[in-house]
């Protein structure tokens, strides 16, 4: 089993944190992860990505250079992305935000609204959650118990009431509620 | 038979390798009678500049570091974190001190590092060879102003006691001088109570002296202390700049 | 110890030297190095020691001078350009025989260059960096594992050969998050006896003395003979590298550091694909696992050295391997970092060179 992601987006939009928290899960599931940041020398509002690896074997690079998933948070993410993705890969969109549509047959597309979900759920700020749930849905790479139990390890100042919202949205995510 | 003086413990027994006429040695003596009556060479670490006072780690009979130009308040730094119940003290000259020493001097400060610094203050590079310093005085020569140092060119000679002054962070500072008995009787004062600032644990503390290197000013011992006398006083005022144990609002100027 | 942790490399790093025994660190801020200082801000007090923001690296490394002279173990680190502000302190650590430890998490230069990770300081690390005669004894790491564990053998080796050592990383190893496992008990450093020439109290001993200099006619050549009998036998007994699937291979990469990690993704697709290759990656720089390579230069067919630089650890294979095999260079400078894909053309390229061609001349 290997997946390389790669998340793309805003900074703000948990772009980071996503790819930790599913390392984190991935780790404690027992894989072989890793976790590399895009850092920009801006704080705010510029592009961030990262690279993820969960392998049942030893990790080499830690750049994903091509992606078996791509998550597509904003706009500018997709045609950043789409041109290095594996053939057959998936690519996940953040149909909320991303109103362009990848070029490439022989990719497969899920479109998920990521923002109008978390706004239903009244936390705008987990959009990034509900993406990790369809992530997990539709790879198999994690459960989505796996990513719950990671949570409250990588978002460590967070009330229980706050990681409750996070997995209500994991769970909408992967449509399972 | 009677004693009246004596070779301080704090020295070692070597000749040392100034120039007749060389404030060092002056100093290097007083710096060693405080580290004796205030009974601290043993728990001492001081450490040496590059110049002339290079060679001040053989003649301190303390533990003694000798490191790169200008960085001694961060060596010293260094060692009083990591052995706080040393005493630490850096020797320095103008060059090293003012030069390019000058951040190291006055983050030390600005940190209220606990350490002293003795600061010689004889507006001439000595060790290099009579180039001009930061605290060469305006129309005085030096090999790299040999016409005189002229503001246009060379800027104007900096004070340190009354720059270091403006931050909160030093403790005590004094400027002094050894051109005459009386002088070096008064310097040796305010380096008992430099060291005697780091012993209570107030934070920085410095004490310039103004010295004398006839050798590279091309003129007599005695002519040398006359011009500490009719050229340096009066562009370094002696006195305490700082003598408080707070900020700004307790600096007293005599 | 045991347990497994997920964390960054820098952080990794900053925790292996306080579980080691670092009590004093002194740092200035630059990218991508800024987790070491932060960790160290709240680790170290809490540890007992002491942690400076310095203003400068040139006073951060001296500190850390003054520091080590006292005997106790203390660590600073940077990135490219703040490393080289320290070379003053580091060819003075080495005149003086001070262990100091430190690390540069390398980025693209030279100048300001960029952030990314890169492997342009090699030359730096291995021939010296600053002035004089004198070498650092330079780890490695590729993994965020070995970022947390090799500060501790980098204060053995220092403290053994009264030599500095040095941690050379990249930004990528330093940002990237990998589980790792601390394989060592912590150190109590008071449990550590205190070298018989550090400074401190001198009640019942004779004054010691620690600096650089020696004015007098020919002493200075002595001394530096002496340390370079020191480093003789480093070289011959501190050399560390990991060979994989070297045995049959024709073509054998040679690669440190997150290099190595991309080689790795290259010689797993190679071998898929049945190609004889295998990947030798020097742990230890300096010493550069010379006669290691030279044995191997006799078996293949060629090297290809994979380097994020113009080529610098190249010039070491090739002094290492006598002319006696091809290499090959495969060079990314200024902050890239290549993929398997691309290392796996060049290990085509050269395999189809055949011997003695060099495929990176053309």
């Amino acid at each position: 089993m290997f997946q390389g992601i790669r998340i793309s987006g805003f900074g703000g939009q948990g772009i980071i944190s996503s790819g930790v928290l599913l390392a984190y899960a991935g780790m404690l599931d027992g894989k072989h992860v890793s976790f590399f940041p895009s850092y920009g020398a801006e704080m705010r509002g510029g592009t961030a990505n990262c690279s993820v690896v969960i392998s049942s074997d030893d990790v080499t690079t830690p750049v994903v250079s091509q992606p078996d998933t791509v998550i597509v948070m904003n706009e500018p993410s997709l045609a950043k992305f789409e041109p290095f993705l594996k053939p057959g890969g998936l690519m996940i969109i953040n149909e909320s935000l991303v109103k362009s549509r990848p070029q490439r047959k022989d990719i497969k597309v899920v479109l998920v609204a990521c923002n109008k979900i978390a706004d239903e759920l009244k936390a705008p700020k987990i959009a990034n959650m509900v993406a990790l749930g369809a992530f997990c849905k539709q790879t198999g790479a994690l459960s989505i118990e796996a990513v719950a139990k990671a949570m409250p390890k990588v978002f460590k100042r967070a009330k229980p009431e706050i990681l409750e919202l996070n997995i209500q949205a994991l769970k909408r995510g992967a449509g399972l509620n | 038979m009677l004693q009246v003086n004596r070779r301080p413990e704090s020295l070692v027994d070597v000749k040392m390798h100034y120039c007749p006429g060389c404030g060092h040695g002056i100093v290097h003596r007083l710096v060693a009678e405080v580290m004796d009556e205030l009974k601290i060479r043993e728990r001492t670490i001081g450490v040496a500049p590059v110049g002339c006072a290079v060679f001040a780690d053989h003649y301190f009979n303390c533990d003694m570091i000798q490191g790169p130009h200008g960085r001694g308040p961060a060596i010293a730094t260094g060692i009083k974190r990591s052995k706080p119940q040393c005493i630490v003290f850096s020797y320095q000259g103008d060059g090293d001190l003012a030069s390019i020493g000058m951040a190291e001097t006055i983050h030390s400060a600005g940190r209220s590092e606990n350490i002293t610094i003795i600061f010689i203050n004889n507006a001439i590079y000595g060790m290099t060879g009579g180039q001009m310093a930061p605290t060469t005085l305006v129309g005085q020569k030096a090999t790299t102003c040999p016409l005189g140092r002229d503001p246009k060119v060379n800027g104007y000679p900096i004070r340190v006691c009354e720059l270091l002054a403006q931050l909160d962070g030093s403790r005590y500072l004094e400027r002094t001088s050894i051109h005459t008995a009386a002088h070096v009787i008064k310097a040796k004062k305010a380096i008992k109570k430099a060291f005697q600032c780091q012993i209570d644990g107030k934070g920085f503390s410095l004490v310039e002296v103004l010295s004398t290197c006839p050798t590279n000013m091309g003129i007599s011992p005695l002519d040398a202390c006359k011009f500490v006398q009719e050229k340096l006083l009066p562009q370094y005022p002696l006195g305490v700049f700082k003598d408080s144990d707070g900020g700004m609002n307790n600096v007293s100027r005599n | 110890m045991g347990e497994k942790l997920l964390m960054k490399g820098n952080d990794a790093m900053a925790e292996g030297a306080v579980r080691a025994g670092c009590r004093f660190f002194a740092g200035y801020p630059i990218t991508p190095q800024n987790e070491v200082p932060e960790y160290m801000s709240w680790r170290l007090p809490q540890a007992g020691g002491a942690f400076i923001q310095a203003e400068s690296e040139v006073a951060a490394i001296n500190m850390l001078y003054g520091s080590a002279a006292t005997g106790i173990r203390c660590m600073t680190s940077s990135s490219s350009p703040g490393i080289s502000l320290k070379q003053e302190g580091i060819s003075y650590a080495a005149g003086a025989d001070l262990p100091i430890f430190f690390a540069n998490v390398v980025r693209g230069g030279p100048g300001l260059g960029n952030i990314a990770g890169a492997q342009g300081d090699y030359f730096q690390s291995v021939r010296g960096g600053g002035h004089g005669d004198y070498r650092t004894f330079v780890m490695a790491p590729d993994s965020v594992e070995e970022m947390g564990n090799f500060p501790l053998h980098c204060y053995a080796v220092a403290e053994k050969y009264r030599i500095p050592a040095m941690i050379l990383t990249d930004g990528v190893l330093g940002q990237m998050m990998e589980p790792l496992e601390f394989k060592f008990p912590e150190v109590d450093p008071k449990k550590l006896s205190e070298p018989d020439w550090a400074l401190g109290e001198c009640r019942g001993r004779k004054n010691r003395l620690v600096g650089s200099y020696d004015l007098y006619e020919g002493r200075l050549e002595v001394m530096t003979l002496n340390r370079a009998k020191r480093y003789a036998e480093i070289e011959a007994k501190e050399v560390m590298f990991e060979a994989q699937q070297c045995d049959d291979a024709q073509i054998v990469l040679v690669a440190y550091g997150i290099s190595a990690r991309a080689c790795g993704a290259a010689l797993k697709m190679a071998r898929a694909e049945g190609l004889k290759v295998g990947l030798f990656r020097p742990i230890t720089l300096w010493p550069f696992p010379k006669k290691q390579l030279r044995e191997l230069a006799d078996r293949v067919q060629g090297f290809l050295v994979v380097e994020m630089s113009l080529g610098q650890m190249v010039d070491d294979v090739r002094l290492a391997t006598e002319f006696r095999a091809p290499v090959h260079l495969h060079a990314r400078p200024s902050g890239v970092t290549p993929t398997g894909e691309e290392i796996l053309k060049k290990i085509k390229d050269t395999l189809k060179a055949g011997k003695g061609e060099c495929v990176c001349c053309k």
